[in-house]
């Protein structure tokens, strides 16, 4: 008897867990109104994570795991050493206005994808050689793309490609993906309703997402977000600043720091030839010895320990250690060392008069770190990088600018001697960085458009890249990039400072989530996410 | 009243000794990053505890009460000069004098000037001292905040040229500088003065509005601005009450300047 009372209150038990499985409205904030609704034009943080919500992709990166996982697609084939890929899809699929879902789909999204007149950033991923993209439609239900080129990385691109409806009369608001856009009232909210045709089921056969809404407040203060969601108004944080993590785990809040994010941040020299610098100053910013230098002088531990409260770690180079496939585990910490610095720098003709650093003809060392204003970690970073030179008898200047002021220095005029700032991996596969790496790229930030490498070793980082961009082999290709990663240890155009923490908060009522250090932190496995009622 | 008055008094000469002795009632350099004790409550060492980077806060209390407590008045001395001078052309010569001054006015007061203030912040080298830029940025409230003011003065002006007496020593055969050195200029000085205790308090919040945006003194320079910064983070702020104490200073200060205002526009 007592057995069977234990089964029916497990019976219960079970009635209320599904019960918790289903319905409710998820809130959570973004910074900004989306800029766009249309995935292939997504360039912002909002309109992305929008993308990632309504969008449905041909292949899912599992945020935990790494691994691509079938999802539009049920499989796919690369061949022809990474120009071709052909996708078998699943059938009966419809989006969120009834429309429904076959290969002819796909074909028009990458048409619309690879079109140059589109200007798409995602598109920009796949395209490695000029040429045509074609697309051969071979069933309703499998279809095969040819690049003109091997594309790096090329199934977990698809990640980011959300397939359009050519047929629907909703265009790119017609959702394939969990949720759709439902209302908006700008400047303030966007209302995503579950899409009912969505095709991902449960393990117990039960349709996601478990969700019936997920409401995205616009809130660009984090201090109020924080508030709110003290509050119960809203459930989830995706980045959470050390400050207000700290704080909210002093109150008992559901925070959580998930590890070392893929972000950078970095300190780089105007090397640019054309600057309107004085001709000494360039001299110091293209000495290797002199980089280097100033990297020694700086107190990495410190900046994680004090402006990120011990949520960073200090960085080593392009690639966070969290990313573990593409790191290059040989190199180590750039060291903190003030006397080694001195000596690189007597190296180079610099010698210490007081308590003052002066330069082979006497010029004493002063420049200016400028950096965007409203960027606290950012100015505290600078701040206690000026206090770490002047040990060495360097001088430091901060600067804080409006975003656009300083990014009119950094890429129209070049009037400015260092710049402090970061990056957002989002792409888990460092080919995400040509743009950044190739010496005649615009976001080549130390010395843009090169129109032949001005160095050496910019030469050499010019040729791996896109060796491992034209190549299928993912050993040739890390090879490739551990090298890559090597010269710019030892070069140092960008002084790598730290890399953040992902920290997170997610309310006790939020069930399911799996915070992961890769974006989107929280809400990745947004189909299964629950709320306890 | 009366009482209130000396005790506005009593502050403001309190704070003016207070940041004349910051060097010798500041246990560190404003810039000193105690960096094994970042965040640290306030004790013996830090009467008022240390900001993030480990920086004493009462030090840079001192320090940017200095700052801003100079240069505010400062400021507001050269928009009084600007505003006596063109408000009172305006006034005392009227007719299309006044109206291409008023014209003036109107431009600098239609001036968006926190976007001016960050274009000119952002066209400016940047290999400046932390001292030249606050300066500058001082000097640049000076320069745009005079229009309003300027108003006031040539009403005033206009006002004392119709006026009998003013008639009266014109009739006597003054003029030019003699008329405005013996009769204007003295009917105008409640009016002036007023501009200038007005033009203070406007200038310190407005350094803590660009302070707020990042804008204003550079690093590690503090001021009255940029402690205020840290007030944004409310979020953080409840159980550590002293980091209001520069919120505290300027109210105290300009309720004090307020004060003794309220007595020069009776005097006025």
């Amino acid at each position: 008897m007592k057995r069977l009372y234990l089964f029916a209150a497990m019976l219960f038990l079970g009635s209320i867990s599904v019960v918790a499985q289903g319905g409710g409205e998820l809130r959570f904030c973004l910074r900004s109104e989306p800029k766009t609704f249309n995935p292939l034009l997504v360039e912002d943080e909002a309109s992305e994570t929008i993308r990632y919500l309504t969008g449905g992709v041909l292949v899912r990166v599992n945020r935990a795991t790494l691994k691509a996982e079938p999802d539009l697609a049920i499989s796919w084939k690369v061949s022809e050493g990474g120009k071709r890929i052909r996708f078998k899809l699943r059938e009966g699929l419809k989006y969120s206005d009834g429309t429904p879902f076959s290969a002819a789909d796909v074909a028009y999204t990458m048409q619309q994808l690879m079109d140059p007149a589109l200007h798409s950033s995602t598109g920009d991923a796949f395209r490695s050689a000029d040429g045509k993209l074609a697309t051969r439609v071979i069933s309703p239900a499998e279809i095969e793309i040819d690049f003109p080129a091997p594309v790096a990385n090329l199934v977990n691109l698809f990640d980011t490609v959300a397939v359009l409806s050519a047929k629907s009369p909703q265009k790119e608001m017609a959702a394939l993906g969990p949720f759709y856009v439902a209302e908006r009232k700008a400047g303030s909210y966007l209302l995503l309703k579950r899409n009912p045709y969505y095709w991902k089921k449960d393990a117990a056969g039960k349709q996601l997402p478990y969700l019936d809404s997920i409401r995205l407040d616009i809130e660009q203060n984090p201090e109020i977000e924080a508030l709110r969601f003290k509050r119960g108004e809203v459930h989830l944080i995706n980045t959470v600043s050390p400050a207000i993590f700290e704080k909210l785990s002093a109150d008992n809040a559901f925070v959580r720091d998930a590890g070392a994010s893929t972000d950078t941040e970095q300190l780089w020299f105007n090397q640019a030839p054309g600057s309107p610098l004085a001709a000494y100053k360039k001299a110091w910013f293209t000495s290797t010895n002199f980089r280097r230098a100033i990297s020694e002088a700086i107190n990495r531990g410190d900046l994680a320990r004090i402006v990120f409260r011990g949520h960073a770690v200090p960085a080593i180079g392009i690639i966070s250690p969290s990313n573990k496939f593409w790191f290059n585990s040989s190199l180590k910490p750039h060291p903190y060392d003030t006397s080694s610095a001195l000596r690189r720098l007597q190296e180079d003709g610099f010698r210490l008069e007081g308590d003052t650093l002066r330069d082979k003809a006497g010029n004493a060392v002063e420049f200016s770190i400028a950096t965007n204003a409203g960027n606290r970690a950012r100015e505290s970073m600078a701040t206690m990088i000026q206090q770490d030179l002047k040990k060495i008898g360097i001088k430091v200047n901060v600067v804080t600018l409006d975003f656009n002021s300083l990014l009119e220095r950094m890429t129209q005029t070049y009037n400015y001697e260092a710049c402090l700032l970061g990056f957002q991996n989002v792409e888990l596969d460092p080919n995400s960085q040509m743009a950044v790496w190739l010496s005649s790229a615009d976001n080549h930030q130390w010395n843009p458009n090169q129109k032949a490498p001005a160095t050496p070793w910019e030469a050499e980082i010019d040729k791996l890249m896109r060796e491992q961009a034209a190549s299928g082999d993912e050993r040739k290709r890390k090879q490739d990039w551990d090298r890559v990663q090597q010269i710019a240890w030892e070069q140092e155009p960008f002084i790598y400072l730290v890399n953040k923490d992902a920290l997170v908060a997610i309310a006790p009522v939020v069930k399911n989530a799996e915070p992961s250090v890769f974006r989107p932190q929280t809400f990745w496995n947004v189909e299964t996410l629950a709320l306890a009622h | 009243m009366k009482g209130i008055r000396v005790i506005a008094i009593v502050v403001l000469a309190l704070t003016a000794l207070t940041i004349l002795a910051a060097s010798h009632l500041a246990p560190a350099g404003y810039e000193q990053q105690f960096r094994e004790t970042p965040q640290a409550a306030p004790s013996a060492h830090h009467p008022l505890g240390t900001d993030d980077l480990g920086r004493d806060r009462w030090a840079r209390l001192l320090y940017g009460m200095r700052v801003s407590l100079t240069l505010a008045p400062l400021a507001a001395l050269f928009t009084t000069v600007l505003a006596g001078l063109v408000g009172g052309v305006a006034g005392y010569f009227g007719g299309w004098t006044e109206r291409c001054c008023k014209l003036l006015i109107d431009l600098f007061l239609s001036v968006p000037w926190l976007f001016l203030l960050i274009t000119v912040r952002a066209v400016l080298p940047l290999n400046v001292s932390p001292e030249a830029s606050v300066t500058v940025t001082f000097a640049l409230l000076g320069l745009l905040g005079w229009a309003a003011s300027a108003r006031v003065i040539c009403s005033g002006a206009k006002d004392l040229m119709k006026s009998e007496f003013v008639w009266m020593a014109r009739a006597s055969g003054f003029s030019g500088m003699k008329l405005v050195r013996l009769h204007l200029l003295p009917n105008l000085r409640g009016a002036l003065l007023a501009q200038f205790w007005i033009s203070i308090p406007v200038f310190i919040i407005a350094e803590a509005n660009l302070g707020a945006l990042g804008l204003g003194v550079a690093e590690p320079l503090p001021s009255l601005g940029s402690l205020l910064r840290e007030l944004q983070e409310t979020v953080t702020l409840r159980p550590e009450p002293w980091r209001l104490l520069p919120l505290a200073v300027l109210i105290v200060v300009i309720s004090s300047f307020q004060v003794l205002l309220k007595k020069q526009e009776v005097r006025a």
